[in-house]
């Protein structure tokens, strides 16, 4: 039993760390692509090819001096941008990163915990995550906060529903909610895997990821030309430095689900094994979010929610029915 | 002088059919072109060619125009390193800006000297008039743009503009092809004064 827990505790430290560093090196990938793709160069002068800008921000944040506005309500502005980090950090207790592996001849199982309703947690954790930017908008005493806060609400009671609905189809074809059993399931190589079968959920699904995680067709929490930077106007240094890596972190956990339910997970690939095959989904997935930060303009509150209540959650109802029905024929 | 081969070209709209079956075939074309994809597939195309355009300032530098009007030099005179300003004022005159003040003295030689020149930078708006009245090109806008300094006067003193007497020696003293400078074919347009109407 206690080599269980100091193995629990072993894992979830190394998560802490490789995901934290992670975050902070999505934010240099990101800025590097997006330079790219409008022909710039990006970060260049701190370190070869401006590498160690990260370390720079990283200083700059952990330095900077903790400012709490007089008018905010202190210990929810303070706790605030602590539920938008560890929630992204919990999220990851129930993902399994990588396929079983021996290392000094003890099997390590990389997840944290295999609990039964693996995906369900992941889920609602993720949407517990929406507090962070509530509560910090609410308790700014700020009209750009109270107003990137109550955009926030919009986006989590519209795309809530859409996620929940589209992910329903999968785990209806699959009949567990455990992300190894979704794992699994698509073992048998590349015709295996979930997206053929279920486009339309895997499209549904990435879209209100993208809202979620407020990436950019939907970064209605923090346009800076409608509401400077929405929930996070008067935050400043670390705190608001948890709020970024709350961000970066649930965007690697999102490109970790969609690899796992839709994209054959960490099953081999070819020749390619399966923890590398994993990592690679990954890297495109988050290629994919700066990508179209690159690419796509951003739209109103009011269209997100014309998009989701009237064309996205019709379109999973349907999608679920002729699931239900494929399945029971 | 407008460039007589420039010509306007008006853009050709397409005109805009009203017949319902029109209509329809142009929502279908919209809807199908895919057209966030044809925005993924241009930056994405940008981002392979590599095709920067960035200039990395301190590093590099961009070439500017001659005609920029940056900081105020003084120049000397080619042949004698004598400075070229003759104390006339016109500078001073005609600058709306009036931050041009400068003192002269009749030396011992029983010319007049310039005892000092200073321009106010803090209140200079380079409009370039003061390079323009200049009757012996003495007073130019050179090329320095990166005037930051603990204090403005730092710049705007004479012995901060003149060209200095080892800079003019070596013969590095840039004759000034800009504002207020006469054409490069000044010579061939210079006409006999009339004399006689």
């Amino acid at each position: 039993m206690s080599a269980y827990i100091i193995e629990t505790i072993i894992k979830v430290v190394v998560v802490m760390l490789v995901f934290s560093a992670l975050a902070g090196f999505i934010t240099y990938l990101e800025r590097k692509v997006l330079a790219f793709m409008q022909r710039r160069l990006g970060p260049m002068y701190v370190g070869p090819y401006g590498l160690l800008q990260v370390l720079a921000d990283g200083i700059k944040l952990f330095t900077k001096e903790d400012i709490v506005p007089s008018n905010a309500n202190r210990p929810i502005f303070m706790i605030a941008p602590v539920i938008s980090a560890a929630t992204a950090f919990i999220a990851m207790a129930a993902i399994p990163f990588f396929p079983e592996f021996d290392l000094f001849g003890h099997t390590v199982r990389p997840i944290i915990s295999d609990i039964n309703v693996g995906l369900l947690f992941v889920l609602s954790v993720g949407a517990i995550g929406m507090y962070g930017p509530l509560l910090a908008g609410m308790s700014s005493g700020n009209k750009w906060s109270l107003l990137g806060a109550a955009r926030a609400t919009v986006q989590l009671l519209s795309f809530e529903v859409v996620s929940g609905l589209a992910i329903l189809a999968p785990l209806m074809v699959i009949g567990s909610l455990s992300l190894i059993d979704i794992n699994n399931y698509q073992h048998g190589g590349i015709f295996d895997w979930l997206v053929w079968t279920q486009p339309v959920a895997f499209l549904l699904f990435i879209i209100a990821g993208y809202a979620e995680l407020n990436r950019t067709p939907f970064d209605l929490l923090e346009h800076e030309a409608e509401v400077v930077a929405g929930f996070a106007t008067e935050y400043s240094g670390m705190r608001w430095g948890m709020f970024f890596i709350g961000e970066y972190a649930n965007m690697i956990t999102l490109a970790f689900l969609s690899a796992l339910i839709f994209f054959g997970g960490f099953n081999d690939l070819w020749f390619i094994p399966g923890g590398i095959a994993i990592l690679l989904k990954v890297m495109f997935f988050i290629f994919l979010f700066l990508w179209v930060r690159a690419a796509w303009p951003h739209i109103r509150p009011d269209q997100l929610m014309w998009l989701c209540w009237k064309v996205l959650m019709p379109i999973a109802l349907v999608n679920i029915l002729i699931t239900g029905i494929v399945v029971m024929i | 002088m407008v460039n007589s081969k420039a010509k306007y070209v008006e853009v050709e709209l397409e005109k805009y059919s009203l017949k319902p079956f029109d209509r329809f075939k142009r929502v279908m074309k919209r809807t199908f072109k895919g057209e966030l994809f044809v925005g993924l597939g241009i930056v994405f195309r940008e981002m392979v060619r590599f095709n920067i355009h960035t200039t990395q300032y301190p590093g590099e530098k961009l070439p500017i125009s001659p005609r920029y009007r940056a900081i105020h030099e003084l120049l000397r005179l080619l042949e004698s390193g004598n400075e070229r300003c003759i104390g006339c004022g016109l500078c001073e005159k005609i600058c709306i800006s009036k931050c041009i003040r400068m003192d002269t003295h009749l030396g011992e030689d029983g010319r007049k000297h310039i005892s000092e020149y200073t321009i106010n930078f803090g209140r200079c708006i380079f409009c370039g008039y003061c390079a323009e009245v200049c009757p012996e090109l003495a007073i130019v806008h050179g090329p320095r743009y990166e005037n930051s300094s603990e204090q403005r006067a730092h710049f705007g003193l004479k012995e901060d503009m003149l060209t200095p007497i080892d800079v003019f020696k070596k013969g590095a003293q840039k004759e000034y092809p800009g504002f207020g400078a006469p054409s490069p074919d000044a010579d061939k347009r210079i006409k006999k004064t009339p004399l006689a109407y």
